[in-house]
């Protein structure tokens, strides 16, 4: 077994940095607690802060001992795994770039090699620069890992947030008996013309509704996509016994729908959304009948 | 079809007559011999009956294939030449997109939310059956 020799020899780095951080343990944990990563997670109390840099430290020995000092997935690193996350979340919650929080463990660094230099006075040149070596690589590892779960935050906030776009962009408004209306706003791509269409199919047959305002004022462009899907949304309202009326289509956006050649015949549109309420409740039936034009002022 | 499998009872969709309109619901897994059948007795009740109407409810129906659309497509084509007018009522939403994602929307076909909706609808274009004589939008 070479690889276990290796590692077990007394005198190999592996071993040496792996006794000076158990022997050390407290005084680096002591240490971290002043540096900006520690000082800034565990706000409450500088117990914790030490407390979190004893476990931080045992599992570098232990990487360190395993030999497996560059890989991030080492065993040694799971047990720490969630509190790194912790912190890594918990710097980039407070707006921080992904290289700024690098600065932060990399800080880490210089506390540990000075205590390690101070340390072994009197081993050999190569044994020391070996030691150091590999504590440096110790403290890469660990700034990949915090990194890592720092991004991995960025992206599930990401994730959250487009799942409250979907729910929260999507409204269906009942305008009358019989006349449901949804307000797009903002940039429609696949995934949410889906939640539309499904979601304004529901309330046509929840509340009965004979008319489906689908009102664009609020979405910057339309491409062919987007406006295949709306085609697809009519076609489907009618097939339930709905009609769809478009409204709110700017300009720009008429212009750009002849450019691209969409036929639109079929779909009924209208300028503005009132334009919209007003031909939909004149087709249920109930006139709007100003006071002084109909002769409905008196009372 | 077996001999032995066909149940001639449950191979019929049955068509109900209300004055002028047929009334047709469509419940379930409709199959294809039943759909067919369907479109038959259709053809014959309409002319049988002189009706001027047929409202086909598919409310009870979850899974549409293009077979069962093309089926509803020729039932309002075969009526039209028969001068009854065709109104498709209480289409499920999911239905409703699975139809439109193959490509069936039924162009010539009327819908309604309801069976009620539908007896209106062709009330409003027939003038005979329309109730009470009051035409929406009229003073």
């Amino acid at each position: 077994m070479p690889e276990q020799e290796a590692v077990g020899q007394q005198g190999s780095p592996a071993r040496e940095v792996g006794d000076f951080l158990h022997r050390r343990r407290e005084q680096i944990a002591q240490r971290w607690a002043d540096e900006t990563l520690f000082r800034a997670v565990f706000t409450v109390s500088r117990d914790e802060a030490v407390e979190a840099g004893r476990a931080v430290v045992d599992a570098l020995a232990q990487v360190a001992v395993s030999g497996r000092a560059a890989d991030p997935e080492a065993g040694g690193f799971l047990v720490v795994r969630e509190q790194l996350a912790r912190m890594g979340a918990a710097r980039t919650r407070t707006g921080l770039t992904p290289s700024q929080v690098s600065n932060d463990v990399d800080a880490l660094r210089p506390p540990v090699l000075d205590l390690l230099l101070a340390d072994l006075p009197d081993a050999p040149a190569d044994l020391l620069r070996e030691s150091s070596n590999l504590l440096t690589v110790l403290m890469g590892t660990l700034r990949v890992l915090v990194l890592e779960t720092a991004l991995d935050e960025g992206q599930a906030l990401i994730d959250r947030q487009r799942l409250q776009l979907l729910e929260v962009a999507t409204p269906v408004i009942k305008l009358w008996d019989g006349i449901v209306a949804v307000p797009l706003i903002g940039m429609l791509d696949s995934a949410r013309s889906q939640v539309v269409m499904e979601t304004l199919l529901e309330a046509v047959v929840e509340q009965q509704a004979r008319y489906a305002i689908l009102d664009i004022t609020g979405v910057p462009t339309v491409d062919s996509l987007v406006a295949q899907h709306l085609m697809k949304t009519v076609a489907a309202a009618r097939l339930m016994g709905a009609e769809c009326v478009v409204s709110g289509i700017r300009p720009a956006i008429a212009q750009t729908i002849v450019h691209l050649g969409l036929d639109l015949g079929t779909v009924v549109t209208r300028a503005t959304l009132a334009d919209a309420l007003a031909h939909a409740l004149r087709k249920l039936g109930s006139d709007i009948v100003t006071p002084s034009a109909g002769g409905m002022g008196e009372r | 079809m077996t001999a032995g499998f066909s149940r001639p009872a449950a191979g019929h969709v049955p068509v109900l007559r209300l004055g002028d309109v047929l009334l047709v619901t469509l419940q379930g897994d409709l199959y294809d011999s039943m759909a067919e059948q369907l479109l038959q007795d259709l053809g014959e009740a309409i002319a049988g009956n002189r009706a001027t109407g047929v409202v086909i409810n598919v409310s009870g129906v979850e899974i549409v294939d293009s077979f069962l659309g093309r089926i509803l497509a020729e039932i309002a084509a075969k009526a039209r030449l028969l001068a009854a007018e065709t109104v498709m009522a209480g289409m499920r939403p999911a239905v409703a997109i699975t139809m439109v994602e193959l490509g069936l929307t039924l162009p010539g076909l009327r819908t309604a939310l309801t069976t009620e909706d539908a007896l209106r609808l062709l009330g409003e274009t027939d003038p005979v059956l329309r109730p009470g004589g009051t035409r929406p939008g009229s003073p």
